[in-house]
């Protein structure tokens, strides 16, 4: 049976230019970087090409690029990097709640030692009101981590308003970029941050690395101790091949980017529109414009996620849920019970996230079989007859 | 997101696919309905009984593939059963059935053990003269 990967959000297959650039790497080029012989250099050489490769993408000066080992580590550099880099200057820090687990996580963890979290509310369609950044702010204010577009329901947030708000402050400002970077445009200067999580999996790169973008001048403390690699931010031998890669992948994304987006959101909107027309008692989360192009959302009425994952499993479709059964909390999805969804609703979200490989064909088919699913399983749900 | 349904064995895919007993039942002499779709499970079960003997059930649930593939499982061990026997029907013994859960779904079989339990205390309740 021909598979049909919808769920890009989760991670992308490496592009296969981008495993012929990391291959050298593990063999022949396998040197350490931190040695001084040619191998080393070679290494060096590699690591410093693939720095630049990402600074451009984003428009920031290579030495602002701090390599790790994701997207999770990223998040965790610069929350606690700040947090306790600034501790005698304050210990207020602001999120929103629908912010990627790796964020809120940190805020916990940081709460339980002291520092006071803002957890913004948003809107219906995932939005942060930039008024309600401005108006958490206080004398004690050392940083606002605000993601660049939702993960699950792929909300777009006003970044440049609220990095306007926070330079005025004089407060630093992190952005999880993790789900546009390579996607759409992302600048640095543009977007006021001074502080950016990278992840290479979620553009077509390799997984276990990412990297922080941090402007000259951000003061935080490294997580990492020893060899004192990355300037002292970052310590462990650098993993030359992951980083290569993910400078390949930032490199051919750059070019792509704004034709691809064009295509997916319009494969995107087919795929909306065609489900919202043949099932009834579906309803898209997110925002209808602001938008990540490659994302659908939508609860469906009186069925559960994962017996609809199980049911597009076995017709060859990967898509994505925010039910919670079976997960060490019975509570669906933080992010839509943060966007007003009932939790009897979230539990029958559905997700799909396009990528480079999806075709029209691919969104065909979705539409093709999911009424069917749906269908089966309202026939066999008690809540439809109650509602009746 | 989700919890990896790969963990799921063949025979309870397969009763998630094909489930045994859907659907309700005109008068029924019992009927369970256990579950909140707060927390993403709402089983409902209908039994007839015939002299002291379940002779029917039947099933509608909304949750995930662990809790209708229990649902399934549930309904085809309680019919031919007396009721004092279906009343002993554990949710060990529907796991065993399935020949096994995921550990995280192993909630989902307490729902059917629940579901069953409501449906044949139903019936004693409305039976004029119970066993």
């Amino acid at each position: 049976m021909r598979r049909i990967y919808l769920d890009h959000a989760a991670t992308t297959p490496t592009r296969p230019e981008v495993v012929k650039a990391m291959l050298p790497y593990f063999t022949d080029a396998f040197g350490n970087a931190s040695s001084i012989y040619s191998y080393g250099q070679e290494a060096r050489g590699a690591v410093e090409e693939a720095r630049t490769k990402v600074a451009e993408l984003i428009g920031a000066r290579s030495e602002e690029v701090i390599f790790t080992s994701g997207g999770t580590e990223a998040d965790n550099y610069a929350l606690k990097g700040v947090a306790y880099a600034n501790e005698r200057k304050g210990n207020h820090i602001i999120t929103t709640s629908i912010e990627h687990r790796a964020v809120l996580e940190v805020c916990k963890f940081l709460e339980g030692r002291g520092f006071k979290i803002t957890y913004l509310p948003v809107d219906e369609y995932g939005l942060v009101d930039p008024d309600d950044v401005k108006r958490a702010i206080t004398g004690k204010t050392i940083l606002i981590s605000i993601m660049h577009a939702n993960n699950e329901v792929g909300t777009i947030e006003p970044v440049e308003e609220i990095g306007e708000i926070a330079r005025e402050a004089g407060v630093y400002f992190h952005t999880d970029a993790v789900q546009t970077v390579g996607h759409i445009p992302v600048n640095v200067d543009e977007l006021k941050v001074d502080l950016l999580t990278i992840s290479a999996h979620k553009f077509y790169g390799p997984k276990g690395v990412g990297a922080l973008y941090v402007r000259k001048g951000t003061s935080l403390v490294s997580l990492m101790h020893g060899g004192g690699q990355e300037k002292k931010c970052r310590a462990g031998t650098e993993n030359v091949p992951a980083i290569v890669g993910l400078g390949r992948a930032m490199q051919l994304a750059g070019p792509e980017m704004s034709k691809e987006a064009e295509r997916q959101a319009y494969l995107r909107d087919k795929l909306i529109k065609g489900l919202l027309e043949k099932i009834d008692h579906i309803r898209l989360n997110g925002h209808l414009t602001r938008r990540l192009p490659n994302n659908v959302n939508l609860c469906v009425d009186f069925v559960e996620g994962e017996s609809l994952l199980l049911s597009l499993d076995s017709e060859g479709i990967c898509a994505s849920t925010g039910s919670a059964c079976g997960m060490a909390s019975p509570e669906p999805s933080h992010v839509l019970l943060a966007l007003g969804v009932p939790p009897e609703k979230a539990h029958g979200s559905l997700r799909f996230t396009l990528g480079r490989e999806n075709t029209e064909a691919d969104v065909e088919r979705v539409l093709e079989v999911l009424p069917g699913i749906v269908a089966r399983l309202r026939a066999m749900s008690p809540l439809l007859k109650t509602q009746k | 997101m989700a919890d990896p349904w790969s963990l799921y064995n063949d025979k309870v895919v397969e009763h998630f696919k094909n489930p045994r007993n859907v659907g309700e039942m005109e008068d029924p002499d019992g009927v369970g309905r256990v579950g909140d779709p707060v927390c993403g499970d709402v089983m409902e079960l209908y039994i007839k009984v015939k002299d002291g003997i379940v002779v029917d059930a039947k099933f509608k649930t909304f949750g995930c593939a662990a809790a209708i593939a229990t649902s399934s499982m549930v309904t085809e061990m309680v019919k031919g059963k007396r009721v004092e026997e279906a009343l002993k029907i554990s949710n060990k013994a529907v796991v065993e059935a399935l020949d096994g859960l995921p550990p995280a779904k192993v909630h989902c079989s307490v729902l059917a053990e629940d579901a069953l339990k409501a449906a044949i205390e139903n019936y004693l309740n409305n039976s004029p003269s119970p066993l």
